[in-house]
């Protein structure tokens, strides 16, 4: 038997939120967000949640699971202890239940202009990057725009206006890009008040994301290229 | 009410690709997605994008008309080899545009775009980002679309189609975060739904692919081309299905039995051995599980561990996390237990080669739509190719389409198609009695399993096709729908439930009518291919009592059907 503690919040019904608690007996390997669909189609057909890919790709799942913000298609139920509890991502409105409203989140991404600048006109076929230089934007690729990150920063919790940890690291993944043009416009940008200076290298983003991303890295990156003017 | 000229479903590849064309045309487009665009399926995608670039050394000999050889004798020869034609022509143009816009591709030591073999291709023709190309490429169309500041409407989903004199005028969509019934007014309506894979049990699909990609418009009249043609992938993850993409063996991965023989020999030639095509693949290691050759555990492994560390973490570091994540195995040092799982549907909403569907002012483009470029069997990293081809294509036809149609919504035919929503609504806010709709939806997703799975027989699909009425009169009784308005899981569930119900009739009734064996319809009791009788397309069309079957001539301009030999 195994019982989740979940986050519960209807603003239908709810003032304030409530935890309520659900049992069963989980199957060898059951993921947290294959619990998550047994409440749903057994126990209690009022509960709220996103997901989409089950194999931790497309971001949807991301929550404050037994202390620790993970990806509930990622995380196993026999490695944590019972109960667990389960709550939304942090300092974002919640909409129901574990779902949260990520406006913030996705407007602040859209702030840094996320596509390629092009340095310059396309040529007939590819652009000619070598292996070296597209090594070079290998770390800053992988955003699957979970959440984990902007939820567990206290920056982004005190600061709406905070461009965030996912948004930082998509700007210097165009930095870096060799295609790409924009760096001088780019770093501008991140150097404004609500930049890159406002991070104050807590570590938390580095430590949540569940695709082993580093955005305190991309940050410190991008002020180093600010102050020494290098891009 | 809302309105927009032109209105797409989907913000996956092939809808996002579409609403890039639209907006560039100066056309005023939307894109309605009942997830968050970047949460599309087409994220999942890992091993690659076909085109005949030629790029590496062993390619050097590619052509765009090999890749459209390959793409029929792939397809056994059911393509519209004028589809696929388009498909294979355009594709070194839109890869090249894709990489314009930033796609991180992997590359060759000369700075072009890298390229892996795939199956059922002779050469390195598929070209990648390490094992996340989907990734990369949606993270590309959706920047494009910040770019031209299209508008989406995240997490709307769209229940049904309003029509007026034959014509599309329209959508009828929930707000999913609010519960609010909303018709949205259109002059042309593009579906990019994607695929249907959960209505099996061993799909590699997201949870998010339903049947509720190609039912709505099919309970309006439009018809489901070749449902019959199910691909399922040799190699997913046991019990979980998460794909192990056929970068794997394109890479130099192995097959083994449980005597750690390589079996593939056994199947096709030495030359092609674990590249084969997937119906071939996926047939071959079932067999090896049918006569006892699998682990106790019913699967076969997929073994990289001769490939070494280096290869692995460079080319394949995202099939590594999975099995580690997943089944905590790590696939340096041990082999990875597979089964073959559905995975893709050949067949889907009926369009020309522009993504007309048969009613007027409705196109579709992408994995729901059955245009068909693959006719039968699809060769791995055509689908990805597909969406951007004829995403780019369909919405091309419809920025032209609405060019001088008037900006006026049709009130009257919207407003109908939302009174047909509520009463849906408020019927299943009733119930009809005490089952329990996801009890349906897993009874169903088995039976597809047993009944219509990688190897096929009338009887047996005669009575999986009972079993699926007798579910569709149980679902008339299930219990009351949970009352809430704000992210209501169990009422889109419904709709889906009743989706699949019927998508899965559809491909019932049109396997059992196909007496013959071809690409990944695979039948024991008629085991030949039959061009005789069988080279055309089927046609399902929605009646209540059933779907109604009629067949169509595939295009062949060029090359004539021959045995299908690897
Ligand atoms: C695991 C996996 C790996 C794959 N790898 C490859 C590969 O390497 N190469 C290759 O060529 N192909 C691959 N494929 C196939 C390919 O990924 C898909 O066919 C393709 O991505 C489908 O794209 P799409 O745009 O048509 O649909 P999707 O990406 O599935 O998007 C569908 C969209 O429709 C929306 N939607 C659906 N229904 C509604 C509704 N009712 N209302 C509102 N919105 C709705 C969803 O929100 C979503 O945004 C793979 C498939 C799988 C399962
Ligand atoms: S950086 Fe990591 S934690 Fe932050 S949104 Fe991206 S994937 Fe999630
Ligand atoms: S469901 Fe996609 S990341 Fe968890």
């Amino acid at each position: 038997m195994v019982e989740f503690r979940v986050f519960r919040f209807d603003p239908e019904k709810n003032k304030e939120p409530e935890f309520q608690s659900y049992e069963f007996d989980p199957y060898k390997g059951m993921t947290i967000l294959e619990g998550l669909y047994y409440i749903l189609e057994n126990l209690d057909s009022s509960l709220a949640f996103r997901s989409s890919c089950r194999e931790a790709v497309c971001g949807s799942c991301a929550m404050h699971i037994n202390g620790i913000y993970r990806l509930a298609c990622k995380t196993q139920i026999e490695i944590l202890k019972s109960p667990i509890t389960i709550r939304p991502l942090s300092h974002l409105p919640v909409i129901k239940d574990l779902v949260v409203d990520l406006t913030p989140f996705f407007n602040h991404f859209k702030e840094i202009k996320p596509y390629l600048i092009p340095k310059e006109s396309p040529p007939e076929k590819e652009y000619i990057q070598s292996v070296k230089e597209r090594e070079k934007i290998n770390d800053w690729l992988d955003c699957i725009l979970c959440g984990a990150c902007y939820g567990s920063c206290p920056v982004c919790a005190q600061d709406d206006k905070y461009l965030g940890p996912h948004a930082l690291l998509k700007a210097l993944r165009f930095v870096d890009d060799s295609r790409d043009g924009g760096a001088k416009e780019r770093i501008a940008f991140v150097t404004q008040n609500s930049g890159v200076f406002r991070c104050h290298t807590i570590f938390n983003c580095r430590e949540v994301c569940p695709k082993d991303l580093d955005p305190t890295k991309a940050i410190a990156k991008l002020k180093l290229k600010a102050v020494f003017k290098k891009f | 009410m809302l309105f927009h000229e032109v209105l797409i479903i989907g913000g996956g590849l092939a809808g996002l690709r579409a609403a890039i064309e639209v907006a560039e045309m100066g056309r005023d487009v939307a894109v309605v997605s009942k997830i968050h665009p970047m949460r599309s399926h087409s994220g999942e995608a890992q091993g690659g994008i076909n085109a005949s670039l030629a790029n590496v050394e062993k390619g050097k000999e590619d052509s765009k008309e090999k890749h459209w050889y390959d793409t029929v004798k792939g397809s056994d020869f059911l393509a519209d080899q004028d589809a696929s034609e388009i498909l294979t022509a355009q594709a070194p143009e839109v890869i090249f545009e894709m990489e314009h816009w930033g796609c991180p591709f992997s590359r060759t030591p000369e700075g072009k775009i890298a390229q892996r073999p795939f199956g059922g291709a002779g050469l390195p023709r598929t070209c990648y980002a390490a094992d996340k190309t989907g990734l990369y490429l949606l993270q590309t169309v959706w920047e494009q679309n910040i770019k031209h500041n299209v508008k989406v409407y995240e997490e709307w989903v769209v229940l049904g189609l309003a029509t007026e004199d034959g014509k599309c005028c329209g959508v009828v969509s929930m707000d999913f975060l609010s519960g609010e019934l909303i018709a949205i007014g259109a002059n042309a309506v593009i579906f990019a739904t994607g695929g249907i894979g959960r209505i099996y049990a061993n799909t590699t699909n997201a949870i998010t692919n339903t049947g509720l990609a190609i039912s709505i418009p099919y309970w309006v009249g439009v018809p489901l081309k070749d449902m019959e043609f199910i691909q399922f992938h040799p190699t997913s993850l046991a019990r979980t299905h998460i794909l192990m993409t056929e970068g794997c063996r394109g890479e130099g991965g192995y097959l083994r039995n449980k005597d750690g023989e390589r079996f593939m020999s056994r199947y096709v030639s030495e030359k092609v051995m674990e590249l084969g095509p997937r119906d071939i693949v996926a047939r071959s290691i079932q067999t090896e599980i049918n006569e006892g050759r699998g682990f106790p555990d019913g699967t076969v492994h997929l073994d990289l561990t001769h490939l070494g560390a280096k290869k692995i973490l460079e080319r394949l570091p995202g099939i590594r996390d999975i099995c580690m994540n997943f089944i905590g195995i790590d696939p340096i040092y041990e082999p990875i237990p597979i089964t073959p799982g559905m995975h893709y549907i050949m067949g889907g909403i009926e369009t020309d080669k522009d993504g007309q569907t048969p009613m007027e002012g409705f196109l579709a483009a992408g994995e729901c739509a059955c245009i068909s470029t693959h006719g039968a069997n699809r060769l791995g990293g055509n689908s990805l190719l597909e969406t951007v081809v004829f995403g780019e294509r369909a919405g091309k036809k419809a920025g032209e389409y609405v060019k001088d149609k008037d900006k006026k919504t049709k009130t009257k035919a919207l407003e109908d198609a939302l009174k047909r929503e509520q009463d849906t609504i408020e019927k299943f806010r009733k119930g009809g009695g005490e089952e329990n709709p996801y009890k349906i939806k897993d009874e169903l997703a088995k039976l597809m399993v047993k009944r219509f799975g990688l190897f096929r027989q009338e009887k047996d699909m005669k009575t999986g096709l009972e079993e699926i009425r007798k579910l569709k009169e149980r679902f008339k009784k299930i219990r009351p729908v949970f009352g809430g308005k704000v992210f209501n899981l169990d009422l889109l569930s419904f709709y889906e439930i009743k989706a699949n119900l019927d998508a899965a009739e559809a491909e019932a009734v049109s396997a059992i009518a196909r007496k013959e064996t071809r690409g990944s319809h695979y039948r024991t009791d008629f085991n030949k291919r039959d061009d005789e009788n069988w080279l055309k397309h089927t046609l399902a069309t929605y009646t209540p009592e059933g779907p109604k079957l009629s067949y169509k001539p595939v295009t062949i301009t060029k090359f004539q059907p021959e045995v299908r030999k690897y």
